[in-house]
Order: structure tokens, then sequence, then C-alpha cells
């Protein structure tokens, strides 16, 4: 069955829509003017800070906005039929069969009680009327369709049984089963780590090949976009602010906020020294306070008074290119190839004498093998493994490794949470590995501090930010008396370059940036000396990333601190990282520069690492790597080498030696470390994995 | 003296009412229709909007709306004009005038905390949710009603004594032959004891309202006390204090009561140990309170612990302390009151029927909030676990404590009269709700009026507790 | 699953051993011997006769060994005078050889529960007697009682916000707020009493004892009922809605199911799994709806049986109800268990 055949034109096409959402008090307007078109085959991006309204979108072409929601004007034409005018059964009939959704949270959008065979086959019985058996032959061909290993295993299990990457293929699959022209994808790999990601990516976009999809694919990540669309829209506080294809939008861009955007984003050009990212000012409108004209208007470099906050502007065409918009009344006078203005260009600071050393440390933990029905069984964990490294004043040393490689119980052995199984960590020399945190003395505390990741779970919600930062003031015992611990509150929030009237406010009223920033504080309140930072960007949109990096830059540079960076994120540990340490499943597979860690040889792992995470920039050319499966549980790590089962070079060890042990840490040039069986030829031959493409 | 009629000369306003009511019941069971024929309500543009908000689902809403309204309307009429005509208006007139007191508090404490509903925090949001009020107003006015009871201000007639001729008269009747001053009918009627039901009723409230809220506050010091320990540490400490959770809640509440509340174990002292051991919680739960939190300042440490601890050491053993049984430790000159044995023992085994829920409460919530990283970073500052416990788990843990905290009063309320119900604790004689309803029980076939009016006061009181907490449910969800 | 029931079953032992424990320790304090001595001797008894009198019936012993032998896992007491000789698995005073063919065990273990002062009959005669009629009472209850309170809060929770949410949840606070003495109360004023003149039902349920009839066995189950409907169907309705807005009812919705079906085979079973535990723990609480009502009703039952032996110090017979009654409570929370494991696919393969 063709659903293509009878119909020629786009498949989808969204005029002028506007949507809002009706609470008690206000109408709250969530999409203005909103247009885009979908063509046969293409794949759209729509791209966005969190809030902008692209899942409104897509939820309004779904027409299901829930009780509040409501299109307020324009139209969303489906293959030429408007949306808004077809009955429920037709719409319920359109719904699964031509246009299939699929979201972010795998693990949330299957019924955790039905099973997962039942779940698909249920999409071709709706639409098609088709018999059981024929519905379960289906479903077979479309899970091999998905690369998941044993099909019919998969179909008999619940969706509890597969792990995040599986279960975001089945819902995949499920999408696929009555082979829809229109695809929505809302975020589909943001709860995927990086290497799963890159699989799955793929995956969409060779399905959409095969099948003739069109795709709408929404992502606050412009890399993703650039890796999967044809063409992007980018969108900022409800309404579409630019439109083009790829090239255009991301080469010639013709709309003030995707410039901001590209700035900020750490882009393998950019270094926190000489080419520092460019923050964009100010934050992101609640919908009820957007201002008047420009929305973009308060915080944009061109800004001009009276023109840019008259009135509605309007999307217009920019001449020469193809399908390319931008609501902008300035674009033709910008001159957008203008360098951006660097600040002073500020001196590399030189790492001083060694203030944590880390040697051999392990942990291991011992859980009951079945946590619910007990029993005398346990399992040992090997959470961390036999980790050695220095770290310097003044120095950010990167730790990189997705889920499950033991960057957080790191954290913890150091934080002093928990004991270490053995090995030690020396702090100025003297051991502190077993000592838990209530019997560390208040300097050692106040000396080893953590930013927290979640910014929104960082601060207690029912205490105001001034009291909590005078409560770890008084922990530390800093101050003499109340009044001297206020002054030095505000100092800290002057440091972290926020109002001093915050410390009157209640977390809830504080944006996420504004948080982490208060956590900030409250980590550096004793005087810290060293700074694990987990992931304390990760949770943040693009353009506040750019500036809590930049602060926490800032301080660490004034106070000579040595950061310990927690991260998947490679561009930003690029950016920012004087030295790396590669995780992969409680061992350190890679440690050295920044410089070596990024260019050949490779430990196999950062090589994979390196190829998956996506980059926004149309001259960078990356070598494909994808990476066969999940990665494997700490419960159940495989034997010999971590990485062997996912591993593409292990051909190029003789005698199976990846299978029976661990390998040794070696160590290459200027103590670069790679924990890997190959052998130098191998390693020689490897060629970098990212290259900017010539000029 | 004529005996009076239910609504005298107001007699007008019940066609009113019934057509009021009427109208009420048949615009939702109308729209309970509608809602299951016509099909979900799909808003797709403006011009649909508006073409929906004219359409029968709308009449509808409206409709019952205004059904709503009217009643209230007459239900206040009936109040106003009863409270002008007094006993003209017949027994419901003489009612309202009698709560006069009861209304003033009302609307004044109405008007204030609408006033200043935005200042007043969760307390003030409830006045943005109609159940929430609703709940509140039905709760506080047996609350005003107990408090102005205990005062003599609302009754008519001493709940004690006994009116000769009076036996099982029906509601309106009036006395014999009235002194000077005194109230001239029994206007709910008399019990078979020729006692005064209205009075016995109001009296009742004041029995509810002083031991169920504070029976409560006890019940919830001892389950946060344990239950954030055992939620925050878990492992042996929270396997036994499970256990022993799991071990009272398998208890058949009843028989615990018989168990506990017999005169030949209260001889034993048994519950006056129970209450020593119940009431040393608040002591302990404010003692660390303050600990945990000044532990760095040691000189505001100890100012606060003497302010806070001596009282309530003081309070203590007064309490606990009984002239003459099991427990007589404290000198005399600590003992400033004795509280009679009976409510002793009906408050202890309230307290400890109560606290192991409030433990299963609160326990979960601490394993959830414990994995929230405010906690792993008041960790990493090298904070007590006391102190992460009560100053960064429990004020997060409020909003579901609050809600729950409403519903157990109500709990606690239904417990009493469950007692009061058997004969168990109190005194024979007392006016509470449950052992009213229990003497009216034994002649309902015959005579209804005594046993209904305290029946229907339970029923409005916890009925306005439950309503009161979805109230508060709502509105702290709406954050 | 084996191990985990197995146990689950040995935590139930230990629990019904520490209540059975606490039970027995309560019912033997010293001011309920004595008050059980002077009812069955006489109540003018000085206080040595009450010694000497629970002396010779064995009640001096310390309370453990008593507790023992009550059990059955310690031997009876026997004790020697010039007549013969008495204990505690003998009736009367028999000679020597005749004691020796008595057992040595007889606790509630080899089926011997005692005797109960009140009904002048074994306790175990009285309590399968007792047990039977209730248990009746309970099984209706039940039937009427979950069935309708998973629909009221099903239909509810269907659709949050709507009218029939509304006007059924108002129901169900209502009914929450009505415990079993003040809905008893009103049902028979309203449907029994002679002056209304609704005699629809009759006011008390002996009769069904024998002969239960709509007539007068419907008010008793419908007032147990009550109670429980409401807090069943506000669970289930909390439930319900949590379900209806979780992600992959979205997704069903989208996949173009109708919302039929999506309740029915999308959201019901997840739904359920909550209030399954709920109506399981509700178990100790119709244990207390039932006393109520069969005081109220006068249905002579358990329940009943419960209030007379506790007002009138029927040791053995109060010992044997709780017995029964922590063991039923503690069995339903067994099941509860195992049906949750059962119900939710996470937890039973992993």
């Amino acid at each position: 069955m063709n659903k293509l055949a009878d119909y020629d034109g786009p498949i989808l096409e969204i005029d002028k829509l506007s949507i809002s959402f009706f609470t008690r008090l206000r109408e709250i307007p969530a999409v203005m003017d909103f247009s885009v078109a979908v063509q046969p085959g293409e794949a759209v991006g729509l791209v966005g800070e969190s809030g902008c309204g692209k899942s409104t979108v897509a939820l309004g072409v779904m027409q299901d906005l829930g009780k509040n929601g409501r299109i307020v004007g324009g139209t969303i034409k489906f293959k030429g039929r408007d949306l808004a005018e077809i009955s429920a059964d037709e719409l319920r009939d359109i719904r699964g069969n031509e246009i299939a959704m699929i979201y972010q949270e795998p693990m949330a959008s299957l019924n955790p009680a039905m099973k997962i065979g039942k779940q698909l086959m249920e999409v071709p019985m709706i639409h098609e009327g088709i018999g059981e058996k024929e519905a379960y032959q289906r479903a077979l061909e479309v899970v091999t369709d998905v690369r998941l290993p044993d099909p019919e295993r998969m179909l008999n299990s619940y969706p509890h049984q597969l792990s995040g990457g599986q279960q975001q293929r089945i819902v995949i699959a499920m999408a696929l089963m009555s082979k829809p022209s229109l695809l929505i994808l809302d975020e589909p790999t943001t709860a995927l780590d990086v290497t799963v990601e890159a699989a799955v990516v793929e995956l969409v976009k060779d399905l959409g090949k095969k099948y003739g999809t069109s795709m709408l694919f929404i992502s606050h990540n412009l890399g993703l976009v650039l890796e999967t669309c044809d063409r992007v829209c980018v969108m900022y506080s409800g309404e579409a602010v630019e439109r083009g294809s790829i090239a255009d939008v991301f080469d010639d861009m013709q709309h003030p906020y995707t410039q901001a955007l590209f700035r900020s984003i750490p882009l393998p050009s950019a270094d926190k020294n000489a080419h520092p990212l460019v923050a964009i000012p100010g934050n992101f409108p609640l919908p009820h306070e957007r201002p008047p004209g420009c929305n973009f208007g308060p915080r944009c470099d061109y800004f001009e008074a009276g023109r840019c906050d008259a009135g509605d502007i309007l999307m217009e065409n920019v001449p020469g290119n193809d399908r390319h918009a931008t609501r902008c009344v300035k674009f033709k006078e910008i001159d957008w190839n203008a360098p951006v203005e660097v600040g002073e260009e500020k001196e590399k600071t030189k790492p001083g004498k060694v203030v944590l050393k880390m040697d051999n440390l392990k942990k291991y933990y011992e859980v009951a093998a079945n946590a619910l029905f007990g029993g005398g069984e346990t399992k040992v964990v090997k959470a961390n493994e036999t980790l050695s490294f220095e770290a310097r004043e003044s120095e950010t040393l990167a730790i990189v490794g997705e889920s499950g490689c033991g960057k957080s119980t790191f954290a913890k052995v150091l934080m002093g949470l928990e004991t270490a199984t053995e090995g030690q960590i020396l702090l100025d020399g003297s051991n502190i590995e077993q000592t838990p945190i209530e019997a560390r003395d208040t300097t050692t505390v106040s000396d080893v501090q953590m930013v927290f990741q979640n910014p929104f779970d960082t601060l207690n919600p029912s205490m105001t930010v001034g009291r909590q930062i005078i409560r770890a003031l008084e922990v530390f015992d800093i101050g003499e008396n109340d009044r001297d611990r206020k002054q030095r509150m505000l100092e800290l929030l002057d440091l972290v370059k926020l109002p001093r009237a915050f410390a009157d406010r209640m977390p809830r009223q504080l944006s996420g940036g504004q948080k982490q920033r208060v956590g900030i504080a409250r980590a550096f309140s004793g005087g810290a000396r060293i700074v694990v930072a987990d992931e304390p960007v990760s949770a943040l949109d693009v353009s506040v990333q750019a500036a809590v990096t930049d602060l926490l830059m800032e301080i660490q540079r004034n106070e000579k601190t040595t950061l310990l960076f927690i991260s998947h994120d490679l561009s930003i540990v690029r950016y920012l990282s004087d030295r790396v340490m590669v995780m992969y499943l409680g061992h350190v597979v890679e440690l050295g520069d920044t410089d070596q860690v990024f260019s050949p040889p490779y430990h196999p792992y950062t090589e994979a690492l390196l190829s998956a995470v996506p980059i926004a920039d149309t001259s960078i050319q990356k070598e494909h790597i994808v990476l066969e499966g999940d990665i494997p549980s700490a419960m159940n790590p495989p034997s010999g080498c971590p990485f062997q089962t996912r591993c593409r070079w292990k051909s190029e060890v003789p005698g199976g030696l990846c299978d029976i042990e661990v390998p040794p840490v070696r160590t290459l040039q200027d103590g670069h470390q790679i924990k890997c069986h190959l052998s130098d030829a191998v390693l020689e031959q490897m060629t970098p994995v990212i290259k900017t493409a010539a000029e | 003296m004529d005996p009076l009629s239910w609504t005298g000369q107001i007699a007008f306003l019940n066609p009113l009412m019934m057509l009021t009511l009427a109208a009420l019941g048949l615009s939702i069971l109308a729209w309970m229709v509608l809602s299951a024929v016509l099909p979900e309500n799909r808003a797709i543009n403006s011009g649909a909007a508006e073409m929906m908000a004219s359409g029968p689902r709308d009449w509808v809403a409206s409709a019952v709306r205004y059904a709503f309204l009217a009643v209230i309307g007459v239900v206040l009429a009936y109040l106003i004009l009863g409270l002008i005509l007094d006993t003209k208006a017949g027994i419901i007139g003489a009612l309202a005038r009698q709560f006069l007191p009861v209304w003033i508090a009302l609307v004044l404490l109405f008007a204030i905390s609408i006033n200043l509903k935005r200042k007043l925090g969760l307390y003030g949001k409830l006045f943005d949710s109609p159940i929430g009020m609703i709940g509140f107003a039905l709760v506080m006015f047996w609350v005003f009603t107990g408090f102005f009871g205990a005062f003599d201000m609302i009754i008519t007639h001493d709940p004690l004594s006994q009116l000769s001729g009076l036996k099982n008269k029906v509601p309106g009747t009036p006395l014999p032959n009235p002194e000077e001053g005194q109230f001239a009918w029994y206007l709910l009627g008399g019990d078979n004891l020729a006692r005064d039901v209205f009075s016995r009723m109001v009296k009742g409230s004041w029995e509810v309202v002083k031991i169920a809220p504070l029976a409560t506050i006890f019940a919830f010091m001892v389950g946060i006390t344990l239950g954030l320990p055992a939620g925050y540490f878990g492992g042996r400490l929270d396997t036994f204090l499970s256990f022993l959770a799991n071990l009272i809640l398998a208890f058949p509440v009843i028989l615990l009561f018989y168990l506990l509340v017999t005169p030949e174990i209260v001889a034993t002292g048994l519950p006056q140990y129970m209450a020593a051991i119940l009431f040393a919680f608040p002591l302990i739960f404010f003692g660390v309170l303050i600990n945990s939190r000044f532990h760095t300042q040691p000189q505001k440490n100890y100012l606060w612990l003497a302010v806070v601890l001596i009282p309530l050491a003081m309070l203590y053993l007064s309490l606990i302390n009984e002239k003459g049984s099991v427990l007589d430790i404290a000198p005399r000159a600590l003992d400033f009151f004795d509280i009679p044995g009976g409510i002793l023992v009906v408050f202890v085994s309230v307290v400890f029927v109560n606290s192991p829920t409030v433990f299963r409460i609160v326990r979960g919530l601490t394993l959830d909030i414990k994995t929230r990283d405010y906690v792993a970073a008041a960790q990493t500052r090298g904070e007590r676990p006391w102190y992460i416990m009560l100053w960064e788990v429990l004020p997060n843990a409020r909003g579901p404590l609050i809600v729950d905290f409403c519903l157990r009063i109500g709990y606690t309320t239904i417990l009493l009269g469950t007692l009061g119900f058997f004969g168990l604790g109190l005194p024979p004689e007392s006016p509470d709700w449950g052992s009213t309803i229990n003497e009216g029980r034994k002649l309902l076939s015959i005579y209804l009026h005594p046993a209904i009016p305290p029946a229907m006061a339970l029923l409005s009181l916890v009925l306005g507790l439950n309503l009161l907490a979805d109230g508060l449910r709502e509105e702290s969800l709406k954050d | 699953m084996g191990l985990f029931i197995l146990r689950r079953t040995g935590v139930m032992i230990v629990t019904a051993l520490c209540l059975t424990f606490i039970v027995f320790f309560l019912t033997n304090l010293y001011p309920n011997l004595e008050k059980l001595a002077k009812t069955q001797g006489n109540f003018r008894m000085s206080d040595e006769a009450v010694e000497s009198w629970l002396d010779s019936q064995g009640y001096m012993q310390p309370t453990i060994v008593k507790y023992g032998q009550w059990l059955g896992v310690a031997p009876g007491w026997t004790r020697e005078n010039e007549d013969g000789i008495t204990g505690r698995c003998i009736t009367g005073q028999v000679s020597a050889e005749a004691a020796a063919q008595a057992p040595t065990f007889c606790g509630i273990l080899q089926g011997d529960w005692g005797y109960s002062t009140v009904f002048k009959d074994q306790v175990s005669t009285i309590v399968s007697k007792r047990l039977g009629a209730t248990g009746f009472l309970m099984l209706c209850v039940l039937v009427l009682m979950v069935p309708t309170a998973l629909a009221i809060g099903v239909l509810a929770g269907m659709r949050e916000g709507s009218m029939t949410d509304r006007s059924l949840s108002t129901v169900s606070i209502m009914s929450t707020a009505t415990p079993e003495y003040v809905s008893g109360v009103i049902f028979i004023a309203v449907f029994t009493s002679s002056t209304v003149g609704l005699k629809w039902f009759k006011g008390t349920a002996t009769s069904a004892m024998d002969n239960p009839t709509f007539e007068n066995f419907f008010l008793p189950v419908l007032t147990i009922a009550l109670y429980g409907v409401g807090y069943i169907a506000r669970m289930t309705r909390a439930s319900m809605t949590e379900v209806m807005t979780a992600q992959y009812i979205r997704t069903a919705r989208l996949k173009g199911v109708s919302f039929r079906n999506i309740v029915v085979k999308h959201a019901l079973r997840n739904a359920l799994i909550a209030p399954f535990t709920v109506i399981m723990l509700q178990f100790p609480w119709l244990l207390n709806g039932v006393v109520i009502v069969e005081t109220l009703f006068n249905y002579k039952g358990f329940g009943w049986a419960l209030v007379q032996a506790a007002g009138n110090n029927d040791i053995e017979l109060l010992l044997a109800i709780s017995v029964v009654s922590v063991i039923v409570v503690l069995v339903t929370q067994l099941i509860s268990d195992i049906g949750y494991v059962f119900l939710n696919p996470r937890i039973r393969i992993s």
C-alpha cells in the first residue's frame, strides 16, 4: 500500500499556526505565526532551546494538545487536508497510520505491563485490519529492520527487560509498523548515551530512506540536525526565526539569534583562551513576558529601538537562497561575515604543584544479586578499577565517559561519601581515601567541593538562596558572626554575577542557569581548592551553557582551583580542559593532554566517542564509526578488555588477547597513557576522526 | 409555650429549597449523561472553539452552576432570616441564632484570610480552591463551636442535667415549666435520660476539638522522629522499625482498643508507661531539631535549647505524672495539672494506632528525597545526618505531610467515635459524639432524634477535613 | 519467586508469634486474672484466695511458660495433690493412671483452644461457628465493595476533571467521611424506623444468621462496604489519573487506539496495581467495620463474639479471636505482596 500514490505536493504544510494554552489566569501563547512545509522524503529539523514551542508544534500536528491547549490560528494541512476539519474517526485513522511519533523517553513511551510484540502488532491490526499472524510477521520484519538481535525473544519480552537503546529501537519500530508518510521525532536520542545515540541516528536516517518517510526532527542539538536533516527551522520563544536548507542556515545565517547560538556552542575551532565562547546575554523570556516586536530584541547585539520593538515582525524571504526566510527587520543591513569581537585574549594559566593524587584507586560494591527476592548471593560490582592520576593547581582535568563508567562513584569516593576499597587518594600528600566525610576536618571538607548536574535539584527548594550559602559558611567555620557571614554571602553572589537581591529569593524563582550559579557560589564558599563539577552544564540550554562555563573558568583562573570536570560531551571537554581522562566501565582507558587525546593514536573507545559526538559545523568531516550494541552492565562486565565487545580494532590483536586479559596501561610519548592491546604499529596507522574540510 | 416547628415563619422557603435542590440534581444528571453521549471536546481553532462555547455542554455547565448558587442562596436565606426571627423561624431559626458567635467568627476569619491570601503561602492558596474553602469552613465551624461551647456560650442547657418529662421528646418540645432565664425548648429534643440533645452535641464537639488535633500532632512527632532515620539510614534500623510498624498495623484497631483501654489494663499502669514513651518524642524531636541547626554556634544553641526544652520538659512531667499512680516521680511542685485518666488512655491509644502509618509515609518520602542533589550537597559539606534529615529532607516533605495531617485528624475523629461507640475509655456520661450515638442507637427504630445530630456532626467534620485535605493537595500541586 | 514466598511466610510467622505473645501478655496481666478468678470463684474472694485459685489453675507461672503451654510447644502443667492430679491437659481431677494417658502438650497447635467462660463451650467450636457467619458477611461485603469501588475509581479517573469525575469523587469523599457507626445509624433511621415510615429493611440482622435474605442482610453489608468503597475508589482514581497522563497512554492515543481500548487494554492493568494492595490492606479495617456493624445490627458473628469476650474478660476466647484475626490480616498481606509481584511484570521478571 503506497500512501503517497494519490497525492503530489508537500506532505505537511503548516501555515501561520498559533497555539495557546489557557490557564485560569490567562492565555499563554506557546507558538505564534509558525509556518513550515515538509516535502515528500524530506527531513526537516526543528531547533530551539527548551520552552521555545518546538514540541508544541509536534503535538499540534498530532492534534493532541490536551485540555488546556488550543489552536488559535492558522492551519495544519496533511497531504492537502486541513487537520482541523477532519472528524475524530478520520483523525484516529491518520494517527499511527500516516503520521507516527517518537518521543524522548523510550522507557516512558512503552506500556510497562504489555509485551512488546503486542504493542507493535496493535498498530497494523487497528489500521489495516489484518489478522494476528500477519501482524506478528510484520512485527518480526520491522524489528529485524531496526537491527535488534533475536527478534522473536524481543517480541516476547516486557519493556523493562531491554536496555535504553533497545527500547528506543522498539519505539522506532512501532512508529514504522504501518509505514507512515510522516515521522515526527521529538528529541529521540536525548536520554541515550552518545555512542548509542550515534547508532540510533544512523538507523533513523537509513530507515527514512528505505521507507521513503518524511521526517520532522525536533532537537535542541544543532549538530544532530546537521547530521540528519535536509532543511532546518530555528525557533525562538514561540516563533520560527529562520528557516532554510541546512547549508543556508549553517553557513549563511540571516538571523541574529541563529548567529548567537552558533557562537555560544563549543565548535572544534573554539578555544577557551584564544576564541572563547560568546554567551547570549540575558534570559529566555517567559511566555507572558515577551517583549513587543522582536522577541529576541532585548538580547540582540543589533537591536535598534523604535524599529525592532515597533510591531509584529514577519518572516521575509532571503533573496538568492532557496526557500530561505528570516524574521529580522535588519537582516539586509547586518554584515554577517564580520568577525566576532574578541575580548582581551586571556593568558593560558600554568598548572602549579600537584594537589591531588590518585594511586591505584579501586572501589568495589557488593550488591545482592536480586534486589527484591533477596537471597544469599552477592555480586561484586567493580565500579572503579585501578584509577591513577594526578591533578595540579589551576588545572582542568576532564573525566569523560558514558553511563556506568564509574565517574560518579569516583566523585563519591573523593568526596568521602564512600570509602575506597583499595589504593590511595592523596590530598596535599596526606591520605584521605579511608576517611569518610564525617571524620574529615573542616578544612579538608571545604577544600574539596562539588557542583552538581541537575540545576532543579541542586538547591533545597524550601530555603532561601542566601540562607543556603550562609549555612555552608557556618559549616565551614567562616566568619565571626552572622553579619560577617551575610557580608561574605553577598560577596559570593557578586562572584557568580548574580544580583544581591537574589539572597532573599526562593530557588523556584530562579532559572536553571541562575540556580547553577548559586550552586557554584555554594561550592566556592569555603575557598574550595578542588572542585568536582559533575556535568554542570549538560542540563542547561546551549545559550546558558556558555555563560555558566565561562563563569566557572573565570573563577578557576582567579582562585587557582583544580577543576575536575566530569562530562560526556567531548565538544565542551575539548574546549575547556587541559587534560582528559576517558573512562569505560570503571577503567581509565586513556589519559593525556587534551591535544593528545583528541588526535591519533586513540584508544578505540575514544575514537568511537569522538566520531559519535555530533558537531554543528558543515566544514567538519567525520569518519563514521558506529559501535555495535549497548554498554555492558557494570554488574556483568565482559571478560578481558572491558571494551572488547564493541571494539572495531579487536581483530588487529593476535591470539584473542582482548577476550582473556585486561590490557596493561601503556605510556606513549609525553605521558599519554592508553589501556589497549593494540601494537604500536597499528596505533600509528590511526587517522584523525575529525577533519576540517579543505577550504 | 408551644412546641416549635422546624421552620416556623420561614416555611415559605421550603418549596423553594425543594425546587432548587431538584434543579441541581437534574442538571448534574444531565451533565453526566451529556458527557457520556457527546464526543470528547477537541479544541481545534478559534472558530470552532467559539462554536463549542454555546453548545449543549456549556448550557448544562452553567445550569449546574446556577442551580448550585441557588441552593447556596436559599440556605443563606434560611440562616439569615433565622438569625433575625430567632424562635419565630422555628427550630432552624433558633439554631441559627444560637450559633451566632460561630457565624461572626467564621465571617471574620474568612474576610481576613481572603484579604491577605497572597501573603499567607499555602494557607492563602487554599482560598483559591472552592473545595478547600468549603472544607475549611466546615472544619472551622466545628472548631469554633467546640471552642465557644467550652465556654458555655452556644449551649441552651447543661448537657448533663436531666429535666423530668422530656425523656425521648421530639425536637422543638417546650420545657414543661421553664424557670426564669432558662431556654424554653429542647431544640433537638431530649435523649433517653431527658438531657438536651443539642447541648450535648455542642459539648461533644469540644471533646473532639481538644483531643483529635493534639493526638494527631503527637502521632506525627513519633512518626517523623522514627521515620526519618529509618528512611535515611536504611539497613537494620529500617528493617527493625518497619517490622515494629507492621506489627502494630496488623492489629485490628478495635482489638487493640479492647486490650489497652479496659479498666484492668489501666490499673496496671501500662498506658501511663506508653504515655511516658510517646510523649517523650516531641522533646527528642525539638532537641535534635535545634541542636542540629545550631551546633556550629554553641551559644545560640544552648539558648534555643533552654528556651524550647525547659517548658516542654515541664509540660511532659505534668502530663505523665499522676498522683498515686504507678508514675509518681516528679516533685509536686513540677506537677502542674492532672489529666483525667480516661482521656490520657484514649489519647495514648489513638497516638499509638496512628503513628505507624505516619512512620510509613515519612519513611517513603525520605527514601525519595534523600536521592536529591541538595541532600548530596549537604553531605559533601559535611553536615551531620540529623541536620540533613530535619532541615533538608523534612521541609521538602511538608506538602504530602500537611495533606495527610488533615486526613489523619479526620481519621482520629472517627477513632474517637469508635471508642465512644464501644464505651471505651471515656466516662459513660461524657457528651462525646461516639458515646451519644451509642446511647441513641438502642431505641433507634422508635426515636431517631438523639442519635442523628451527633452522627451528622461527626460526618460533617470528617467530610470537612477530607475536603480541606483535597483542596490543599490540589493547590500544593499547582506550584 | 519460591524463595520470596518462603521468606515472606517466615516473616509472617515471626510477626504472628510476636503479636500473639503481646495479646497473651496483655490478657494475662494480673488484674485480668484477678477479675477472672472472682467471676469464676466468687466476687468476695480475699486476695489470698484469688492467688491460690489462680495458682491451682496454673495461672501463676511465668508468662513465657504459660505462652509456650498455650501455644502447645511446652508441656502442659500438672499438679498433684492428695485427691489426684489436675493439669492443663486433664479435664477435672483424675487419678495418676488417667493422668499418664493424657497428652503432654495441649495448645492451639494441638487444636486445643481452651474453654470459653462466657459461652460455656469449647472455644474452637465458638470460633469456627462465628467465623463462618462473619466469613459470609465479609464475602458479601467484598462482592459488593470491590467492583463498585473499582468501577467508580476507573470511571472518575478516566477523564480527570470531567463532571463524572467530580460527581463520583464527591460521592467517594462522602463515603470515606462516614464511619460505619454513622452510616449504620442513618440507614437504620431512614430505612427501618417506624417514624420515617420507610420500612424497607430490617433493623437487626440476627435472623440472617440462619436465613440471610435481602431484607435482613443488605443493610449490614452496605454499611461496611460503604466506608471501604470511598477509600478504594479514591486510590483507584488517583492511580488511574496518573496512568492516563503517562507517556505510554499518549503513545497509544497517537497510535490511533480508540479511547475505549486505551482504557481497557492499556490503562486498566497498570492502574489496578496500586489499588490491589490497598484492597488487601483494607482487611484490618474491614474487621473493624465488622465488629461495629455486628454490634449495631446484632449479628452474632466473629466481631460480636470479640465484644462479648473482651467485655466479659473471657481470656481464652479473646486470645483465640485475636490469633484468628491476626492470622487473617497477615495472610491477606502475604497475598497482597505476592499479587503485587504477580501483577507487576517489572518486578516479576528481573
